[in-house]
């Protein structure tokens, strides 16, 4: 498939500002139930800002995607059957709950719910909520690649699996590099899960790597034209200066090129990270941990270019020669 | 319940594009709105259609086969752009299983595009909506036209008539007999989308030729030929004579 800025900077720009949402949200949870220090809400005040800002950016970067994004609305009336429309509604519920959740931090809302005392119920709940959405919000992502079936380097749970933890792991490095300005008790606590989620990762992108690069393909030309002969070569693709059939499902790059890409992400989004977080808690470097999270972000911007680019689409089968 | 479709005969189209010129003639002239050309006339040189001729050769050289395969929409009856669709702009007919895009909804996501293996959706550059065959719904209903030409354009323009149109699901009609008697088959079937439009193979036809039918074994003039040995003796004609 052709990759399309667009979409690449949607679903790593939201993927991000989940992943920001849970480690904000799994800190406060971890706090009120006293394993980690308590925290001044105006650390989940800039955190839920910062989630919501790149929420924000995605949702912006998508309308570059649209035709015609005024009417964007109608995406959301056919939630039954497509994934595509299901994001379309779970991404305002994941950006209202996130700023609910900021806002009621700000304004320091106190009702005793539980009956117990325990600080922040409110946003306890709200978080909760969020929380849920932010993973049916990964799932719809993950799904509207892995729902179609004859692209077969998506169509697994891989897929979705990979948008969650890649999502999560760039969120909790950016919870890191943020935890390292205004709250440093937590940095440990975000540093180790970024680590976790970051090998997590590279488990599930190895083994999806692995599969596709021995994926069968279902479709050949032969099934395309339904001629059964082992020697069909196409002559002519009926038009001699391409079309949407020859932009849009081909990357228009050498495959040396989409190797050296594999290369990039893999060193960008893992071992790199990585030890800048390491190097960064040891050294107590806020700066290197901003650097693990912009370094990590911009491999996961090259790992998405990869996914797209390495779909390979069953209609590209009428289409390989002029 | 009534499936429109086309039923094209490989063994009889020649590749002359007149489907592919007559479909872009119509449908650019039509209540949607032009079907754009990009740069028609400097470099690079592109635009949408809704039908192209492809050619393909099989076997290897000097056994080969060219084929001409015109390739359009083949409204699935299983279609998988229509559920993906998230504004419900991609649809299928109730009345006649004519798939469609209602270009005034479509806001241009390219996701149908992605959900069709075939290829067969185009998305226009200047419309920035996307097209593809309508199966010419707006020539197949309109009573101002005479009777034999509520049919695509495609199907009228063919000048071999290696394009044939009906309802598939009617046993008796044109295409499910063709299909029925001429092998027709469908395009990517282990995808599930069941194609409405069918293709018919390349067919040899050969005359056999026994000998038995060069030579006749009863030929009354070979008869005539089977002479018995004369007698000797002195017969009744002899006698006569």
């Amino acid at each position: 498939m052709h990759p399309a800025f667009s979409v690449i900077f949607l679903t790593t720009l939201i993927g991000t500002g989940q992943g920001l949402f849970l480690a904000l949200f799994s800190g406060q949870t971890y706090s009120a139930v006293n394993l980690l220090p308590a925290q001044h809400s105006s650390f989940y005040i800039t955190g839920s800002l910062l989630a919501l800002i790149l929420l924000i950016g995605g949702l912006m970067a998508s309308f570059f995607h649209l035709g015609h994004p005024e009417r964007a609305w109608r995406a959301a009336s056919q939630w039954r059957t497509s994934w595509l429309s299901r994001e379309v509604i779970a991404l305002p519920i994941v950006m209202g709950l996130v700023f609910f959740y900021g806002v009621f931090h700000w304004i320091n809302w106190e009702v005793d719910l539980f009956g117990n005392q325990l600080p922040g119920q409110v946003t306890l709940i709200i978080g909760a909520m969020a929380s849920v959405a932010v993973f049916l919000l990964y799932l719809c992502t993950g799904m509207i690649y892995a729902s179609i079936k004859f692209l077969q380097e998506w169509a697994t749970s891989l897929t979705v699996i990979n948008y969650l933890l890649f999502g999560g792991a760039s969120g909790f490095t950016m919870a890191t590099a943020i935890a390292a300005y205004n709250a440093p008790t937590l940095v440990g606590f975000y540093g180790s899960w970024a680590i976790i989620l970051t090998l997590a990762g590279l488990v599930t992108r190895t083994v999806s790597l692995y599969r596709n690069a021995n994926i069968k393909a279902v479709s050949t030309v032969q099934t395309a034209i339904g001629i059964r002969h082992t020697q069909v070569q196409q002559k002519a693709m009926g038009m001699m200066g391409g079309s949407y059939n020859t932009r849009e499902y081909f990357h228009g790059k050498t495959a040396a090129f989409l190797k050296s890409i594999k290369y990039i992400f893999l060193v960008l989004v893992f071992p790199l990270p990585i030890m800048l977080i390491v190097a960064g808690m040891k050294a107590d470097s806020s700066l290197l941990l901003m650097l693990a999270f912009v370094v990590q972000f911009v491999g996961l911007m090259f790992e998405r270019w990869f996914f797209f680019a390495q779909a390979n689409h069953p209609q590209n089968l009428y289409y390989q020669t002029i | 319940m009534t499936q429109l479709a086309l039923v094209i005969d490989l063994n009889v189209c020649v590749g002359c594009h007149a489907c592919v010129t007559s479909c872009k003639q119509w449908n650019t002239s039509g209540a949607a709105g032009p079907l754009f050309d990009d740069n028609p006339f400097t470099k690079d040189p592109t635009g949408t259609f809704f039908n192209r001729v492809q050619t393909y050769e099989i076997g290897n050289f000097p056994h080969t086969e060219t084929l001409h395969f015109p390739k359009s929409c083949l409204h699935c009856e299983d279609s998988p752009c229509v559920p993906v669709c998230p504004t419900g702009a991609s649809y299928k007919r109730e009345q006649d299983g004519i798939v469609l895009v209602d270009y005034d909804k479509c806001i241009g996501c390219k996701y149908c595009s992605w959900a069709c293996p075939y290829g067969a959706r185009e998305f226009d550059e200047q419309d920035k909506v996307m097209r593809k065959c309508t199966l010419c719904v707006d020539r197949l209903y309109d009573e101002t036209l005479p009777e034999a030409e509520r049919k695509p354009a495609c199907v009228l323009a063919c000048p071999t008539n290696a394009r044939l149109y009906g309802d598939v699901h009617d046993p008796e009609s044109e295409v499910s007999i063709a299909i029925r008697e001429e092998g027709g088959y469908q395009l990517m079937p282990e995808w599930g989308t069941k194609p409405a439009n069918h293709y018919l193979p390349r067919r040899k036809t050969k005359v056999h030729i026994h000998e038995d039918e060069l030579v006749r074994v009863d030929n009354p003039l070979k008869k005539e030929d089977i002479r018995h040995e004369t007698s000797t003796e002195v017969t009744l004609d002899d006698w006569l004579m």
